[in-house]
């Protein structure tokens, strides 16, 4: 639970400036900015992500590190799940866990 | 064990687990623990062990929130959860972590509304699309998550959603690595620092651990060679007999931390005066509760909780194991009563908890090697 998964920021709203549209190797989620609202991310940046909230802003060969150690941890796939269940698309089915 | 050339750079794990052989006094023992759970699970998954020389000791640390969580906590969210109004949600980490009468998910089978969420603002998404019931978040985690469930309920509260609340169970890291500092029965060398909860609090709540315990501390990112290039930092520091906070994960974790976040945190929570921590006992000023301003949104204050102290089963060791006491097979239930697919105790239900990476890194290697030896 303590790792972040990255994603590239592909989309921003100007009328909701705490919310971007994420991409996770092809899936592509709504998270929350608030915790970067000192230093928003633009357009193209890359992210971590942890619960739904990007923490940190990082570089695209970082962003790239941090998948390969998710999936040589074993963790890609439980990554990718939570990144598909933001925004309650997976939630009537616990038993995914 | 692990080939040396299935790691990315294998020419620089090489050199630096020779640096670390060569840094290591033979004529000493290291005891260096490594707090978060992440690192413990990747320890086990990379077989880093292998690549030290046999006087380094691991010794797992309390940084899994779902492992430190004592089980009368677990008991009272579901308590609040009989009530039929109520919608349970937690993360998945939590589903299977047994309470007295059971996990959230046995509980679910026995037809309460038990729902996985991935996101705290997804629960406060729930209750806005069911304004008839109460969805309850049952909250754990440490700095790493603690800001998220933060935000939320500044949302909650800036959005008027009152059909919300946060059964509150975050902890904060300081705390515990104090605990295992004062415990008569812990002697630690060094410390690997937790890496993401590091992004949130920075590295200078660390600074003490060096200069009041003289103790060295890196906080480590989590790739083979982060933690290995972090066992160099601290052994450095221990054969030149100095005690500083390094940080290795540089590249995620700023020496301040992130201020957006921790002024949400000051913003809804308080410290409790105490909270008990499984296998730690009660510890001081470890975990978070919502402000009075937040009261409204605390399942604690809106709900009757029973609050019974439970304690672990007899049998079951968790709290030597979680202190670095024991190690996880030295447990007598482990392996035999208590496996992932059957836990007892919690460190054996999260990936991150010690017993469970042992168990499928460390047990089922040995029990493979032993099936094929005897030809089975």
């Amino acid at each position: 639970m303590c790792l972040a998964i990255p994603g590239q920021v592909i989309e921003l709203f100007p009328d909701q400036p705490n919310i971007a549209v994420i991409d996770v190797v092809g899936v592509r989620r709504k998270v929350d900015l608030g915790l970067l609202q000192d230093n928003l991310p633009l357009k193209g940046d890359w992210v971590l992500i942890h619960v739904g909230f990007a923490m940190s802003k990082i570089s695209e060969q970082d962003a790239l590190d941090q998948m390969r150690t998710l999936r040589a941890l074993g963790e890609a796939e439980a990554a990718m799940q939570e990144i598909q269940g933001y925004g309650l698309e997976n939630t009537e089915n616990p038993e995914a866990s | 064990m692990k080939f040396v050339d299935e790691f990315r750079e294998p020419e620089v794990i090489t050199r630096t687990s020779a640096e670390i052989r060569r840094l290591a006094d033979p004529s000493r023992h290291y005891r260096i623990m490594e707090v978060c759970g992440g690192h413990t699970h990747a320890i086990y998954r990379f077989g880093l062990k292998d690549l030290l020389p046999s006087n380094i000791e691991l010794i797992h640390g309390p940084g899994c929130p779902v492992c430190v969580l004592p089980m009368g906590r677990i008991d009272d969210g579901l308590a609040i959860a009989q009530n039929p109004e109520v919608i349970f949600t937690a993360f998945g980490d939590m589903m299977r972590v047994p309470g007295t009468l059971g996990s959230p998910l046995e509980h679910k089978a026995r037809g309460m509304d038990v729902r996985i969420v991935y996101s705290p603002a997804d629960a406060l998404k729930l209750a806005e699309k069911n304004p008839d019931r109460h969805v309850m978040f049952f909250a754990i985690g440490f700095e790493t998550t603690a800001p998220s469930t933060a935000l939320t309920l500044l949302r909650a509260k800036a959005q008027g959603v009152h059909n919300f609340s946060v059964f509150c169970n975050h902890v904060t890291i300081i705390p515990a690595i104090r605990a295992i500092l004062d415990s008569p029965d812990m002697r630690i060398d060094a410390f690997i620092g937790p890496g993401h909860v590091s992004t949130v609090i920075g590295c200078r709540p660390y600074e003490w651990i060096a200069k009041n315990e003289n103790k060295p501390l890196a906080v480590s990112g989590f790739e083979p060679l982060d933690i290995l290039q972090s066992i160099v930092m601290v052994l450095r520091q221990l054969k030149a007999d100095e005690a500083r906070i390094e940080n290795q994960y540089k590249r995620v974790v700023p020496w301040e931390g992130n201020r957006a976040a921790l002024r949400a945190m000051a913003e809804v929570f308080e410290l409790r005066p105490y909270f008990e921590w499984r296998g730690l006992g009660f510890i001081s000023q470890s975990a978070l509760r919502l402000r009075e301003s937040y009261a409204e949104w605390d399942a604690e204050r809106r709900f009757e909780i029973p609050g019974v102290r439970v304690t672990d089963p007899k049998a079951a060791q968790c709290g030597e194991v979680l202190k670095g006491v024991l190690k996880p097979h030295q447990c007598k239930l482990f392996g035999n009563e208590c496996t992932p697919e059957h836990p007892i105790g919690a460190l054996m239900v999260s990936s991150e908890g010690s017993c469970a990476a042992y168990f499928n890194y460390e047990h089922r290697k040995t029990a493979m090697v032993t099936s094929i030896s005897s030809g089975a």
